[in-house]
């Protein structure tokens, strides 16, 4: 476990009656890539230029490598920024561009073109120096940005929704090079996105914020494994959410039949949610499934079939299946115990992973 | 197709009537005498005579000044524009008096200068005396820049208000001042602004003579006025037009030199 770089306490922001941000603590460790994913309005571009230093906390403090900079302009934080529009100077061509940070640094002129050179090999873009920034494509502006940005060594990087502007086949190209340059650089990336698959793909840690608030932290895994509530098992991926009874310890009653599941620590007969992957159902006969349904719609997506069913209480069932079936058809699904997940209502995140650290320890 | 064709009609009749053809009857004119001889004889007197050349020189002097005292003006004053909250309300004040009479401001400041006008009562009034303000240089320069502001502040104003804001804040991010980031982002990307301020003022100041008539009282003689003398009193059409090929040069000189030379490093 490294040092925190970066910190939160407490923070929290206001504009006159208008709460936007609201407790927000959390640490950032060097070297990793973190994302902060959120709906758009939710607060995570707020969190960004709180970083920065464009916008004020209200409340709270903000540490970077244990210093408050609450009262650091942003031209004297060890930040940079990847801007969402990538704001390149228009009347300046790319080396110029790549140039500006050190040259209010004042740092010689050898060192400077040499630096650059070395930022535009990073980001791809050797021999690019002297072309007008109107005379650059979407995607190699976007690296442009980044170059402009990683020349100065920052101690942390801060992306914000930068690659919302490119399309699908160029976003995913960049994605695999964002995080590689990361890992090259050694430097501590922030990346804020709306796009879930594009959080999962990159991140160390994951952050979700909805309304202001961090609602889950995790690794990738953890939270698509493990949401913790209602919004962050909805926002990330697909899924299938219904309410359920907690009987006791690893069996959960949904629509008044019992399945075994893999989660406890729960009240008895405690009111949940659970999640079920659309992945994670499976299609087979009436007899042999756990659930009986009725197929509604089939899309053939290229990797799999899209299919929604609904149980015999016109619930309606998510699943995405490798086999073949037929509109209006009966089917069973099935899935293993592994494949549920419980929520408890208004669990707060240290609850959880206390919840969840003590009956992991039972089982071993 | 055919019909859209037409609609240009109009505009062209405009251009080709009070455009093209005073341009050609001005040019034409200037190749006269005051019998109506064919001569050169006009362009020879122009750049042989001391006189027509000092005029020159300070028709360029005089503009020169009133372009620099607007400009000085006129740029902060289009800044804090751009900062404020009810900006466009604010640019409607400064653009109010565009909407006014040339002439009738000319003479509301008669009225205000003159030896009984409200300025010097005012200044009687705290004991500094009566002075003599109408025709002076002074009084010239300052109603000229005052008639010329707005139109160096509006492309000014427009320029700075195109800025996004986010270069702004990416400057900062790059560790530049307020100072720094005014001076490499802001300046330069307003200079289409200042350029187009440069030459609504400049070109219309080269040759005012209204102004140097009633509030300069002709101590400032400039090519406008000679134009204008030269039609009205001496009657000596073909000097006049001289005055005025010349003058139309100055300005097709002034757009070359303000104008747009954007393309920066680029090679597309």
């Amino acid at each position: 476990m490294g040092k925190n770089i970066l910190e939160f306490k407490h923070v929290g922001k206001r504009y006159d009656e208008n709460v936007v941000l609201r407790d927000i603590n959390f640490g950032v460790e060097a070297g990793k890539f973190y994302t902060l994913l959120g709906p758009s309005g939710s607060g995570k571009t707020t969190i960004l230029r709180i970083i920065a230093g464009f916008d004020q906390a209200s409340s709270g403090e903000v540490l970077f490598d244990g210093q408050r900079i609450n009262d650091v302009p942003a031209n004297q934080r060890q930040v940079n920024t990847v801007f969402q529009d990538y704001a390149l100077f228009p009347h300046m061509n790319v080396a110029e561009n790549v140039a500006f940070g050190l040259q209010i640094k004042g740092v010689k002129k050898t060192v400077i073109q040499q630096r650059v050179k070395e930022a535009l090999h990073l980001v791809r873009l050797d021999g690019y120096g002297e072309r007008a920034i109107t005379a650059m494509s979407g995607g190699q502006r976007q690296r442009v940005a980044i170059a402009r940005a990683i020349v100065n060594r920052p101690k942390v990087l801060l992306l914000d929704e930068a690659l919302s502007a490119l399309d699908h086949k160029l976003r995913v190209d960049m994605q695999r090079e964002l995080r590689q340059l990361q890992r090259q650089l050694g430097i501590t990336f922030i990346f804020v996105t709306h796009d879930q698959e594009e959080a999962l793909a990159m991140s160390d840690q994951i952050m979700i914020i909805n309304d202001g608030r961090i609602q889950q932290t995790g690794t990738p895994v953890d939270i698509y494994d493990e949401p913790l509530n209602h919004f962050v098992a909805d926002f990330i991926g697909e899924s299938n959410i219904v309410p359920g009874v907690m009987k006791k310890d690893y069996v959960v009653n949904i629509n008044g039949q019992d399945f075994e599941c893999v989660d406890a620590g729960m009240k008895p007969n405690e009111k949940v949610e659970v999640v079920i992957r659309p992945e994670d159902l499976d299609i087979t006969t009436v007899d042999k499934g756990e659930l009986k349904a009725t197929v509604d719609t089939q899309l053939f997506r290229g990797v799999d079939y899209q299919i929604t069913a609904h149980d015999q209480r016109e619930h309606e069932w998510k699943i995405n299946s490798i086999h073949k079936t037929t509109v209006g058809a009966q089917v069973g699904i099935v899935f293993d115990p592994e494949d549920i997940h419980v929520m408890r209502y208004n669990e707060s995140e240290e609850d959880f992973d206390a919840r969840l650290d003590s009956y992991e320890e039972d089982e071993d | 197709m055919r019909q859209k064709a037409l609609f240009i009609v109009p505009y062209a009749l405009w251009i080709v009537l009070f455009v093209i053809a005073p341009l050609a009857l001005i040019f034409y004119q200037s190749f006269f005498d005051l019998n109506s001889h064919f001569t050169l004889a006009n362009y020879q007197d122009y750049l042989t005579s001391a006189t027509y050349l000092k005029m020159t020189l300070n028709s360029v002097w005089y503009a020169a000044l009133i372009t620099v005292v607007t400009l000085v003006i006129s740029y902060p004053t289009a800044y804090v524009l751009t900062q404020l909250e009810n900006r466009q309300f604010w640019l409607l004040i400064v653009i109010l008096p565009t909407w006014i009479n040339l002439l009738l401001k000319t003479y509301a400041f008669i009225g205000l200068f003159s030896r009984t006008g409200s300025v010097n009562q005012f200044l009687q009034f705290m004991g500094l005396g009566s002075h003599q303000l109408l025709f002076t240089d002074a009084s010239f320069m300052f109603v000229a820049a005052y008639i010329e502001i707005p139109f160096m502040v509006l492309p000014i104003f427009n320029a700075l208000i195109e800025i996004n804001p986010s270069l702004l804040n990416a400057s900062k991010d790059l560790g530049a001042t307020s100072w720094q980031t005014f001076r490499r982002i802001v300046l330069p990307l307003s200079m289409p602004g200042v350029k187009a301020g440069i030459q609504a003022v400049f070109i219309p100041s080269l040759s005012l003579f209204m102004i140097t008539r009633l509030i300069g009282g002709n101590r400032v003689i400039t090519l406008g006025t000679a134009i204008e003398e030269h039609f009205l009193t001496t009657q000596n059409w073909g000097m006049g037009s001289t005055i005025g090929v010349v003058l139309i040069l100055a300005m097709f000189i002034v757009m070359f030199i303000t104008g747009d030379s954007r393309e920066k490093g680029g090679r597309h």
